[in-house]
């Protein structure tokens, strides 16, 4: 009886809080009109809208909920089919880790877009490519939430100088799978990366940002200097 | 716990009071002597005399001339690699790192005296020993069976002719036999390894001999990744393979090689092949150098792999019993860089950090139908223990399987690179 007792109050408290929730969630993303005006720097590739079709990039229609490299049709990168088989699903939070550096978010994608840095900018571009997407405030239980989340790494993180030699103990532990020689048959090479793109990557990871279970344990259980080692041993690797 | 610890930083301290010597007074380079060339020793050799660069000589010591991975080796029992893929040479250890190979087997270890004697007389000193020599068969274990009868019931629980001659006898059953494993119990080296094992058989039989039979018997209630096989075996190989559990006498069985025949809790069965996975203890050297406990194995601080019976002797892989990691080759790889660590600070005044662990096993269920399950670990003064895990679900789709088994490939050619260069 109490049990049945707790789970009518946890409905109901659900049913109470869902629809006055999600609409101020979609209303926090930003301003869709000025949205429109930057995705200018898309369009050369990418088609949204009710004629929208697959060009050098896919129809971005729907993306939000969306599996990642799902639009059929369309030749996605290893990397980006990679990230979609593993689970990766466009919510507000990837799509703007995505959209800020696209190469560090996942490497090896053909998108040859340099990243939109400014918060602001993202989170309008983000509410004009959620107008084409179902929208929380006419389907409640629609992916995705609004939710704020940015995978933002405060300066000093990003600032912090990775001891090599502390880098070359822990980097033992990745080329157990990662060759040290740059393959990448079915494991992705990690050689050689800009150190900014790698301590991103890594935190996207331990964020839980990226999808991968191995990558996110690993990465997880990571300290924030033990990453700038590993940027900074990986960078110099010449092996 | 804390006496431990204690003891373990005094043993670095020491160390480091040690350490400017060779350097002062002209001496001879510290040497360390690695007693076995697999996932373990290899790696250990590898990285002490690569990070290191020529301060400390490193001397291993392996018999064979290729060393075949027991990792994978299933997937040539399932037809997936040719055995050859299998195989690795240690000569990039010696060109690449300096490394000194001696082809030989160890036969004793005077630990007072810091020597290692090898079978053909030669005399080795070390300043630290590094002893991982896998895994041998515990006597009696399988009433009936010893490894004279390995070559009518193989173990092929190292990899070699005994995985060719499994693989050969499998192929030559006749039409619906019966293929029986008598799987181990714990501890013991892969846990997943006897049941991939039955899966790739099933695989090869499902091709070749569709009606044939597959007979598991098993002490264990449980074992590793039992949901994911259990799930793949009712969708590939549905009505070939029969497990017989403790609960029907799974522990309470003896072979008779002769009459090819396995006795199961007092009822005797006929069969055409029988792969005998006995159990397990530390690989004969590490009893021989006075480390192992008794059950078998040796205890190491988990901060360092050192034994805990000999600061000078580090015990890594297999032989070891260190906590919560399983015996694996991706274990055995992920201790190996902590000894080469804690060793090269002990010897040349390198700098030492924290002991971290980790471990990952693919298995291969049937075609692109890959699982794996993993964990990372720290070291705590009780044990190597696990602080977070993940492992395939049921249900997965098949394309993330496939991409599982890829992963697989890609360490396999990581990992083998990492340990022979």
């Amino acid at each position: 009886m109490a049990g049945r007792g707790a789970t009518c109050l946890a409905l109901c408290l659900a049913l109470a809080g869902a629809p006055g929730t999600t609409a101020l969630r979609a209303a926090e993303i930003g301003d869709a009109e000025r949205g429109a005006e930057i995705f200018g720097e898309c369009s050369g590739c990418h088609e949204i809208g009710p004629e929208a079709e697959n060009a050098i990039g896919p129809k971005l229609n729907g993306v939000f909920g969306r599996r990642a490299a799902a639009v059929d049709g369309f030749a996605y990168s290893k990397s980006l089919t990679r990230a979609g088989r593993d689970g990766l699903i466009w919510t507000l939070k990837t799509l703007d880790a995505y959209v800020a550096n696209p190469r560090t978010f996942a490497s090896g994608t053909r998108m040859s877009y340099p990243g939109l840095k400014d918060e602001t900018d993202r989170a309008d571009l983000l509410a004009f490519l959620r107008d084409y997407s179902d929208r929380p405030r006419d389907i409640p239980e629609a992916e995705p939430t609004a939710r704020r989340s940015l995978p933002e790494l405060p300066p000093d993180i990003l600032a912090l100088k990775g001891d090599p030699a502390y880098g070359e103990y822990l980097a033992g532990e990745c080329q157990t799978c990662h060759r040290a020689d740059g393959g990448d048959a079915g494991i992705p090479s990690i050689t050689r990366w800009p150190e900014e793109d790698f301590v991103l990557a890594m935190h996207a990871y331990k964020q839980k940002l990226r999808p991968h279970p191995v990558m996110q344990m690993m990465a997880g259980r990571l300290a924030e200097e033990e990453i700038a080692a590993l940027a900074a041993y990986f960078a110099t690797l010449t092996e | 716990m804390t006496m431990q610890r204690r003891q373990f930083l005094g043993t670095m301290a020491a160390a480091g009071a040690v350490l400017g010597a060779p350097a002062v007074f002209g001496q001879a380079k510290p040497r360390v002597v690695v007693i076995g060339g697999g996932a373990g020793g290899a790696t250990c050799a590898r990285y002490i005399a690569r990070d290191s660069e020529g301060a400390i000589d490193v001397i291993l010591v392996e018999p064979s001339e290729v060393y075949y991975t027991c990792f994978f080796s299933n997937l040539y029992l399932g037809g997936f690699r040719d055995f050859e893929s299998l195989g690795h040479r240690y000569d990039k250890l010696a060109s690449d790192h300096g490394i000194t190979l001696a082809r030989d087997m160890a036969a004793g270890v005077d630990r007072d005296a810091g020597t290692v004697t090898l079978a053909g007389g030669e005399m080795l000193f070390y300043d630290r020993l590094v002893i991982a020599p896998g895994i041998d068969f515990a006597d009696g274990s399988v009433p009936g069976w010893d490894l004279s009868k390995a070559e009518i019931m193989p173990h092929a629980y190292k990899a070699g002719p005994q995985t060719q001659l499994l693989k050969a006898q499998v192929e030559a059953m006749p039409e619906g036999g019966t293929f029986c494993m008598i799987a181990p119990p714990n501890p013991y080296r892969c846990p997943p390894g006897p049941y991939e094992r039955i899966s790739m058989v099933a695989h090869l039989l499902t091709q070749a001999n569709p009606s044939a039979k597959i007979l598991l018997v098993d002490p264990k209630e449980k074992y590793s990744k039992q949901g994911l096989f259990e799930e793949g075996w009712q969708r590939h190989y549905s009505g070939m393979i029969t497990r017989i559990g403790p609960d029907f006498g799974g522990d309470k069985v003896e072979v008779r090689p002769e009459a090819m025949e396995v006795v199961i809790d007092g009822e005797v069965e006929r069969v055409d092949v029988c792969n005998v996975i006995p159990g397990q203890r530390a690989g004969a050297i590490a009893e021989a150098a006075g480390v192992t406990d008794d059950t078998g194995w040796v205890p190491v601080n988990p901060h360092s792999m050192a034994s805990r019976a000999d600061p000078k002797v580090f015990v890594l892989g297999d032989a070891s019993a260190q906590g919560d990691m399983p015996k694996s080759g991706f274990a055995a790889n992920s201790q190996a860089k902590v000894a080469a660590m804690v060793i090269r600070a002990e010897l040349s005044g390198s700098k030492a950090f924290p002991a971290k662990y980790s471990n990952t096993c693919w298995s291969l269920i049937a075609t692109d139908d890959g699982v794996k399950v993993g964990a990372s670990y720290e070291a705590t003064d009780e044990k190597i223990a696990s602080v977070d895990s993940f492992i395939s679900q049921t249900g997965e789709d098949a394309a993330l399987r496939k991409a599982t088994y890829e992963e697989s490939l890609g360490w396999y050619a990581g990992i083998t690179a990492d340990i022979f260069g």
